[in-house]
């Protein structure tokens, strides 16, 4: 290879490498805000403000009533999480029985079945972090269905079809948030539908009207005067595990570093 | 051309027409690519109503109000305003035909799930009035002395 074309080379691979860089675009709800001619006039989004949130997990006792899970099951299409930050730099995190019964300990769950007590002077920040299905806007875990079974709607909430589904769990693994389990009782995928009974007559989800103090909201994306979607498009939001490229329609108000 | 050429030829079209055959009775009618096209969107259309049918248990408090307007407004002045009936009278379901009565729940595990005092300083957990659930008064229930609908003034101490 002389000096010519090593160069030559060169050029091509650094012009090759640098196309793909608008698709390290992330997170731009405006894109989906788009009325897109011929389109979809709803695009179902959520909004957690993780200061509001007191981890007191009436929203999971009410999602796993109103979405016919077993009580007792340790799964739940929504959970809370409890983070606790000590001053030695050490982040607890836990979420016994999905935050089901609420926190009404200071004692933090340890995974090793053992539990912890951080002295109040000791803790530097502690918070709660409600989460739930992000009905990604590219959902890897639809990528993956060999079957068809799971499939997103045209208003943006990803479903299992209980009858396509054969149990594989190929989208418990590719979904980066966890947010699928399998279903106890009838052995196929189960997930967050958004409440899809509910939010499809005009109501709210479960978790949303268990919420007494608005640390939950659901919102119309396509909608430029839902409060929801105002928040969203002005004010400072973030969402869970952007690098993986999902696009995750579940915004956070209050989010913290060690929350991932 | 010979017999013999044709034969496997043959066999191997039958193969394909049967795999056909069974695609076109055992994949159901409306499965195909919809709105979210190939990738997103390869489902069954009927699959969606079938989510639309379940059933909704939690009514909203907007359905207790259109019967016991006198409950919801007793609660409105309170702080405790800002809670859906539901989250102690348990879910309405086909109230009130069936069940005809609902079960308050009035353990102290469901006051304590917000008034367990925590030290959280970033939450607003730490905003509300809390107490240390082994020591104040351990084991009763929180009704004996609070009034749930107007939690600030102690009823009936004894």
């Amino acid at each position: 290879m002389n000096r010519r074309e090593f160069l030559k080379n060169s050029i091509t691979v650094i012009a090759g490498l640098a196309v793909p860089l608008s698709a390290l675009e992330f997170i731009n709800p405006k894109e989906l805000l788009a009325d897109k001619p011929g389109g979809e006039k709803v695009r179902w989004i959520f909004l957690v403000d993780t200061q509001k949130c007191v981890g007191c997990g009436l929203c999971v006792m009410a999602c796993k009533a109103e979405n016919e899970l077993p009580y007792d099951a340790d799964v739940s299409r929504t959970w809370v999480e409890r983070y606790v930050v000590t001053r030695d730099g050490n982040t607890l995190i836990d979420s016994p029985k999905e935050g089901r019964d609420g926190y009404t300990s200071q004692k933090i769950t340890m995974g090793d079945g053992t539990s912890r007590n951080v002295r109040p002077e000791d803790i530097e920040k502690a918070f709660f972090v409600p989460k739930l299905c992000n009905q990604c806007e590219n959902p890897a875990c639809v990528q993956v269905c060999p079957l068809g079974a799971t499939y997103q709607t045209q208003d943006g909430v990803v479903l299992v079809d209980r009858k396509m589904c054969m149990g594989c769990g190929y989208c418990i693994m590719a979904c980066p948030y966890a947010a699928r389990f399998f279903h106890p009782v009838y052995r196929t995928a189960e997930k967050c539908t958004f409440c899809y009974h509910r939010i499809t007559k005009g109501m709210k989800t479960a978790c949303v009207d268990a919420c007494s103090f608005d640390a939950r909201r659901i919102g119309n994306l396509r909608d430029p005067n839902d409060p929801v979607t105002k928040t969203i498009m002005s004010g400072r939001i973030g969402v869970l595990r952007e690098e993986y490229g999902t696009k995750p329609q579940v915004y956070y108000l209050g989010l913290s570093r060690e929350v991932k | 051309m010979n017999n013999h050429v044709f034969r496997p030829l043959y066999l191997a079209l039958a193969i394909v027409a049967l795999v056909f055959l069974a695609r076109y009775l055992l994949v159901p009618k409306d499965f195909g690519a919809h709105e979210r096209g190939y990738m997103y969107g390869w489902h069954r259309k009927g699959n969606e109503n079938e989510w639309k049918a379940v059933t909704v248990k939690y009514k909203t408090s907007a359905y207790c109000k259109e019967c016991h307007d006198d409950k919801v407004a007793g609660i409105s002045s309170s702080s405790h305003r800002f809670i859906a009936c539901e989250n102690c009278h348990g879910p309405a379901l086909g109230h009130p035909e069936d069940p005809m009565k609902l079960n308050v729940d009035t353990r102290r595990e469901l006051c304590l799930r917000c008034h367990a005092f925590l030290p959280y300083p970033s939450s607003g957990r730490s905003a509300i009035r809390g107490i240390d659930p082994e020591v104040h008064y351990p084991g009763k229930q929180c009704s004996m002395c609070h009034n749930p609908h107007n939690p600030r003034i102690p009823t009936s101490r004894s």
